[in-house]
């Protein structure tokens, strides 16, 4: 216990200098507002992908309707600043639990549901949301809520992405992690064992609905804007490429595959149309060759380089 | 209270046609799915890419309606049927999951390969029939939904008395009963799966071309909605049967002709979907489906 302790402590000084190093450029005008805006879309990606690996890696659910969360925490918490003139605090935190909450009402049905049923059940629920959105005049319509002031900074999306990662890693060691983790193994089997699955694979969804709010929140407040169109079944086929492609149940996979999948779409904004291409294809072929994505289930760790080290977080 | 009775009739007219379409691209999910537990997402784009082999062959090679719906049948089975060979059939034994997002893959794959192929803009379809006008009584019927619903009604016959009266279809039937025991039987089931491929193709490629007739435009993300909806058709009817994917696509195509003549057009994608939860929490064997206990 004592040795994880420390291994956190000694990732959140890592965390610490990865920030002060990055934030000392940003000021300092070594990376550029275009390079700027790609980190923070890496930390907001970070977020979602990590998020959706709780319910799709972790517990096993496969839900493909995580941009509907995202939509909902984005334009609450737009109301709360724009609508209401509340801080950005308050929006950031009710962005996240309503998401939550509508997670909760949304997995209960349907989580009785398994494969590829939960997973066109979920497409369709985020549609449904996005056509929601798309009815309220209060919150602009087709044309999208306008005028959010730019309050996302690059602390603030990089400490809570710290804030999210510990949580979920944290989470996945827990007794209701590990029941998780059970579940996905062989949902029956956990059932036996006295796992009420139901509570479980809730729980899960609920949390990852939530982290989703969240990210939707911190890029409605960085783009200035929340429009139905970011949120279709596209932006979420982009955050289920990014957990796949690092490894479906693999948080330093699905952090590698949004770090990379960011860049990728950041060389490549100037030939959109290739861009989706290439994720298709990308997907194809992993899928072909390498089902388990870049990491498998397994976390990337220094032991991994034979550096020894004992923990086992 | 007349005035909505004729509303009623209208929409339902409407919806009849627009749910036979559905139905042509809800039979090929309903048959991929009956053999091989495949949901094959990119079938809506196999419907698109019917639409462009008939927008070709009315444009470029002058051919008029009946040759054009025939091209474009032949040509999306040639899709269908290379689609498989490179993408699914690897992955036979892969699990559920990673199938699926293969033909998540696959179908981005085609809608973004059409948009670099062809432009994302979207393409007048050739007038191939001078449109009339039919009015019977207060309603109005047009000469296009006509030909769609006899197109459709021909296309159902004939795939019925495929799979119900030949000796493929027999193979068919087989191989989605029991593939293991088929294929002791001697049926070469690559072949099979390859022609339950070709006859999906081919009818989401016809109701491909009567959308482009029917609404004059196409365009390269034209399949994505009636994809997904056409799923939810198949899953109303109950997944892997025939008569199932039928019924399941004109009644959301007239559920949605309804909602959106009296309520809002821009609430019929969430009828779709809202239909597919209900079906899906309350009877999730679909209409016509039996319930199947799961043993462990």
């Amino acid at each position: 216990m004592n040795q994880i302790r420390k291994f956190d402590l000694a990732l959140i000084a890592a965390c610490a200098a990865i920030f002060a190093g990055l934030q000392g450029a940003i000021f300092t005008g070594i990376i550029g507002p275009f390079w700027e805006l790609n980190i923070i879309l890496i930390c907001i990606n970070i977020i979602l992908a990590v998020s959706l690996n709780l319910i799709n890696g972790y517990t096993g659910q496969f839900s493909i309707g995580h941009a509907g969360f995202m939509a909902v925490g984005a334009y609450t918490s737009a109301v709360i600043t724009v609508k209401l003139g509340l801080p950005y605090e308050l929006g950031l935190v009710v962005a996240t639990i309503s998401a939550g909450v509508l997670g909760f009402l949304i997995g209960l049905p349907t989580l009785r549901l398994n494969g590829d049923y939960l997973a066109i059940a979920t497409l369709g629920l985020g549609e449904i949301i996005r056509i929601c959105i798309l009815n309220i005049d209060y919150v602009g319509g087709a044309s999208g809520l306008m005028g959010i002031p730019r309050l996302t900074t690059f602390a603030y999306v990089f400490w809570i992405m710290i804030a999210v990662i510990f949580f979920i890693k944290n989470f996945k060691n827990s007794a209701p992690g590990r029941c998780c983790l059970a579940i996905r193994e062989n949902e029956i089997a956990a059932d036996t064992m006295g796992i009420n699955t139901t509570k479980y694979k809730v729980l899960a969804f609920t949390l990852g609905a939530s982290f989703a709010g969240t990210a939707g929140a911190l890029f409605s407040h960085y783009f200035f804007l929340a429009h139905p169109a970011s949120f279709t079944f596209m932006r979420s086929f982009d955050i289920l490429t990014m957990v796949v492609l690092g490894g479906l149940g693999s948080m330093t996979g699905s952090i590698t595959g949004a770090i990379l999948l960011t860049f990728i779409s950041a060389f490549l904004s100037d030939f959109p149309e290739w861009r989706m291409i290439i994720y298709s294809v990308t997907m194809i072929i992993l899928m072909l060759y390498r089902p388990q994505g870049l990491f498998g289930n397994k976390e990337l760790s220094l032991k991994m380089f034979g550096l020894g080290g004992k923990h086992n977080g | 209270m007349d005035n909505f009775l004729q509303q009623f009739c209208q929409q339902l007219i409407n919806g009849i046609s627009l749910g036979s379409i559905y139905a042509l691209i809800a039979l090929g999910y309903t048959m991929i799915y009956g053999i091989i537990k495949l949901i094959n997402f990119a079938h809506g784009d196999i419907y698109m890419i019917g639409a462009y082999f008939g927008f070709f062959a009315t444009t470029q090679l002058g051919v008029g309606f009946i040759p054009a719906i025939i091209i474009a049948m032949a040509g999306a089975a040639i899709v269908g049927i290379i689609i498989e060979r490179i993408a699914y059939r690897p992955m036979r034994n892969a699990p559920r999951i990673a199938i699926l997002i293969t033909a998540i893959g696959v179908s981005f794959f085609l809608e973004y390969g059409m948009i670099l192929l062809v432009s994302p803009q979207p393409r007048t379809f050739p007038a191939v029939f001078s449109p009339t006008v039919y009015h019977m009584g207060p309603l109005v019927a047009n000469s296009q939904q006509l030909v769609i619903l006899i197109s459709a009604l021909i296309l159902m016959v004939t795939l019925s008395y495929i799979v119900n009266s030949t000796k493929a279809g027999k193979a068919m039937r087989a191989v989605s009963f029991d593939a293991d025991a088929a294929r002791l039987m001697g049926i070469n089931i690559d072949k099979v799966i390859s022609m339950t491929f070709a006859l999906g193709s081919a009818l989401a490629a016809a109701g491909g071309v009567l959308v482009g007739v029917y609404y004059n435009s196409i365009d390269p993300l034209m399949g994505m909605m009636p994809g997904l909806k056409a799923f939810v058709a198949a899953v109303l009817g109950g997944i892997g049967i025939i008569p199932g994917a039928m019924m399941g696509g004109i009644i959301l195509g007239v559920v949605e002709a309804m909602v959106s003549g009296f309520l809002s057009s821009t609430f019929r994608d969430a009828a779709a979907f809202g239909i597919l939860i209900l079906i899906l929490l309350y009877k999730p064997a679909g209409l016509l489906g039996k319930n199947v206990r799961e043993k462990v």
